[in-house]
């Protein structure tokens, strides 16, 4: 039997699996932290999703990643009280400082520096997240120290290994 | 004697994990006379980390701003000499402290637990009298009547449309399907609100119990939390909560013995602001992508895989508890004739106490910046606050006594959303915040709709060619024809109010506009390119600028003032941000 066949076109409804394709996606990343094909191609075969419909999918929601990042995540907050509280220069400090632009991944794969709409701290402005931790009250030049930290978790880290 | 320690993100971001470890150590020797507790956010950010002393008389001491390297000193002479620490003291039991000002007015329903509890554990829910609500409902077994019960009330959804939550649930319950759904949307997006993290965060249970109720209310067994990927801790508190409500019989199959079934699955969303839309989130929890569809049919008709589903707001389900264990005549007194109840508002941006603010509807906007959150910071003039978020606008400071509520909100062009309300001063341009949420619609623009993605983008290509000192006369009005195109020609919520930030600026900082069109300046001084750098007398020569300038416009020698040539400068900030002794003047 092909594996579209478990696929009900009419009403794109999986059959006995309600909505499993994100959360799908979702441990996909959480896995090796971006999708990578072979991952979209397990999930087709195993639901028999289309791999358009997936890639649709992944392409959709800003946080599925298609490339591989660094090891941790900065996400700098770009809403609406970070935005007037001065995100610009956070971003900015954190550019200089990692020698990246924003959007890209430093060359040790160490950090990859995105921007977000609102992590929900706002009267804490502005605010940066580092994977689940979250940061508020910055001032450009509270960021070097912070970077310096998680350097030397990781310099700890190899030494141990 | 109990410790309690602020936990939410806010408090988390502030220090208070590292606060709370420190007390645990500390405290080693001293456990069984004294626990030490989490909460949620009391709604005090601006002084966080919040640290609660409950003695056992049942008098309450709450400090803030206990940073780690101060609990030494808390515990020397709070906890042993059992004196207060005055200069620290935000509030207490007996309502001295600084903050009083800022708690007494508030009248909260929805936060009734936030930051008292631990959200962690069901028994502080249950002894607040936690789903004391649900078991009434399914004793009673009147669904009817708590449709009815719920309209009189007068609560209306807190997710933005602010449509009557009662009506709502009795649409659904009337509608034809076998399975019915009842969904929270837990997605907000809009960039600037945070009471609903907060409510997830402090008080999960009251937001299942009213699913629950809802769902017993219009015959539905399944419930599902779309909440936001960004609120990890959200997530972790709910699924906690979830588990521990199961295994008392609380949510799950025949709950109390009562044969009503009810289940809830929390769902993670996945970065997309358009699936806050009703029929873009049922979308995305069947797993496709999160684009809304027309209505009707409307989801209480046709909803989650074509299920008749209720989808409310966080907010909106965490009143549901409070009204039926009051009764809807509590709850209908409050506010104005046609807004009943509380409303829950995230204050941020350039104000003194930003944080959760919960008051009657009907105060004035003056009343809660100025009165509640003790106005703005820094003594800074205050300019206008922005309602609403993406959908909403910004209302001017001389329309600071409009009073809250649906209707007189609208009429200012901004409107109640959910409640995210950010304080500007006069540092804040205005075209720059409309050029902000434009940026943001454009991005979040499902691109479904021809309007909403291309005429978005032209609007925004306008502002920023505006701020970028390139405007041209017509500007303001080619962004009102493209406001009116855009606002009616797209089919969900998200285009037809992606103008509203426009519009409301250019009606009431129409001069802004034309500053940076005709005289090609920045009236806020924050627009980079329309800036004028110069250097002051200040300088003392040390040639750190000089290197700084990609463009070699700044020429001087060692130990003397140095000059930026005009036609050379491009405003890249370079030296400004360079120079350590502010001889740099930005006008
Ligand atoms: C673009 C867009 C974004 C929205 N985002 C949210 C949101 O983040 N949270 C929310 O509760 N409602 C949001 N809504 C409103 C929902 O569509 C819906 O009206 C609401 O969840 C209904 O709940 P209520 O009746 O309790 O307000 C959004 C609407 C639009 C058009
Ligand atoms: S605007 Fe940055 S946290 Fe909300």
């Amino acid at each position: 039997m092909s594996s579209h066949r478990k696929y009900d076109f009419k009403h794109l409804h999986y059959v006995g699996q309600d909505g499993k394709l994100i959360p799908e996606l979702q441990r996909a990343q959480e896995e090796d932290g971006y999708i990578k094909p072979e991952k979209i191609r397990e999930i087709h075969e195993r639901y028999g999703i289309p791999l358009s419909h997936i890639f649709g999918v992944a392409t959709f929601y800003s946080q599925f990643r298609l490339d591989p990042v660094g090891k941790n995540i900065i996400r700098v907050c770009h809403g609406t009280a970070c935005h007037v509280a001065g995100a610009k220069e956070i971003t900015r400090s954190l550019e200089d400082i990692l020698e990246i632009k924003s959007g890209g991944t430093t060359e040790d794969r160490l950090f990859t520096l995105e921007t977000v709409s609102c992590l929900g701290c706002c009267s804490l402005a502005p605010v940066i997240m580092i994977n689940d931790d979250t940061y508020g009250n910055l001032k450009p030049g509270d960021l070097k120290k912070i970077i310096k930290d998680y350097r030397k978790r990781e310099a700890a880290e190899v030494a141990q290994k | 004697m109990k410790i309690i320690v602020g936990l939410g993100t806010c408090g988390i971001a502030a220090g208070a994990e590292e606060t709370y470890r420190e007390l645990l150590g500390k405290l080693g020797d001293a456990n069984g006379r004294i626990a030490l507790e989490k909460t949620g956010c009391i709604g005090m950010c601006y002084r966080e980390p919040l640290v609660e002393v409950r003695r056992d008389d049942g008098r309450c001491e709450h400090y803030g701003n206990v940073t780690k390297d101060r609990v030494a000193r808390l515990l020397d002479e709070v906890v042993q000499n059992g004196e207060a620490i005055d200069d620290w003291l935000v509030w207490t039991s007996d309502r001295t402290g600084s903050e009083t000002a800022y708690l007494d007015r508030q009248q909260r329903i929805v936060l009734r637990n936030c930051g008292t509890i631990n959200p962690e554990k069901i028994e502080d829910y249950l002894a607040a009298g936690g789903y004391d609500a649900l078991k009434k409902v399914l004793s009673d077994a009147d669904p009817e009547a708590v449709i009815n019960l719920v309209i009189e009330s007068g609560l209306r959804g807190r997710g933005g449309a602010g449509f009557l939550t009662g009506m709502k649930w009795r649409f659904t319950r009337l509608a034809q399907g076998d399975r019915k759904f009842v969904i929270c949307n837990a997605d907000e997006g809009d960039p600037g609100a945070f009471m609903d993290r907060s409510v997830l965060e402090g008080d999960p249970h009251a937001v299942l119990e009213g699913m629950a109720i809802a769902g017993f209310a219009i015959g539905a067994n399944d419930g599902y939390i779309y909440v936001r990927a960004e609120y990890p801790k959200a997530i972790e508190r709910l699924t906690i909560a979830i588990a521990e409500a199961e295994e008392r019989g609380l949510l799950g199959t025949n709950i109390l013995g009562t044969g009503f079934d009810f289940h809830v699955k929390l769902k993670e969303g996945a970065g997309a602001f358009v699936c806050g839309e009703e029929t873009a989130l049922i979308a995305s929890i069947e797993g496709k992508r999160g684009m809304p569809r027309v209505r009707p049919p409307f989801p209480a008709t046709k909803g989650l895989w074509e299920n008749p589903t209720n989808i409310n707001n966080v907010e909106t389900f965490a009143n549901v508890p409070w009204i039926v264990a009051h009764g809807p005549e509590a709850y209908n007194c409050l506010g104005t004739r046609n807004s009943k109840g509380t409303k829950v508002f995230a204050m941020a941006g350039k104000i003194r106490r930003g944080g959760l603010v919960e008051v009657p509807m009907g105060i004035s906007i003056a009343e809660i910046v100025h009165e509640i959150c003790g106005g703005i910071k820094d003594d800074k003039k205050f300019k206008a606050v922005q309602l609403g978020g993406p959908s909403g606008g910004c209302i001017p400071a001389e329309l600071q006594d409009t009073l809250i509520d649906y209707e007189s909100i609208n009429k200012t062009g901004a409107i109640m959303g959910s409640g995210g309300l950010v304080v500007m001063d006069e540092t804040t341009c205005m075209v720059d915040v409309a050029r902000f949420f434009l940026d943001f619609t454009q991005r979040e623009s499902c691109g479904k709709c021809t309007f909403c993605r291309v005429g978005t983008k032209r609007m925004l290509e306008v502002l920023t060619r505006i701020t970028e000192s390139e405007g041209r006369e017509g500007d303001i009005e080619l962004l009102e024809r493209l406001a009116d195109l855009v606002k009616n020609n797209s089919l969900c919520g998200l285009g037809q109010t992606a103008p509203n930030p426009v519009l409301t600026t250019i009606k009431y900082f129409r001069s802004e506009y034309e500053a940076h069109i005709n005289n090609k300046k920045c009236p806020a001084h924050s627009c980079q390119a329309l800036l004028t750098y110069t250097i002051t007398d200040a300088c003392n020569g040390c040639m750190v600028c000089g290197r700084a300038c990609p463009s070699g416009a700044i020429t001087g020698e060692k130990k003397q003032m140095h000059v930026i040539d005009q036609s050379k400068c491009i405003q890249c900030d370079e030296c400004y941000r360079a120079c350590r002794f502010h001889a740099i003047e930005r006008v």
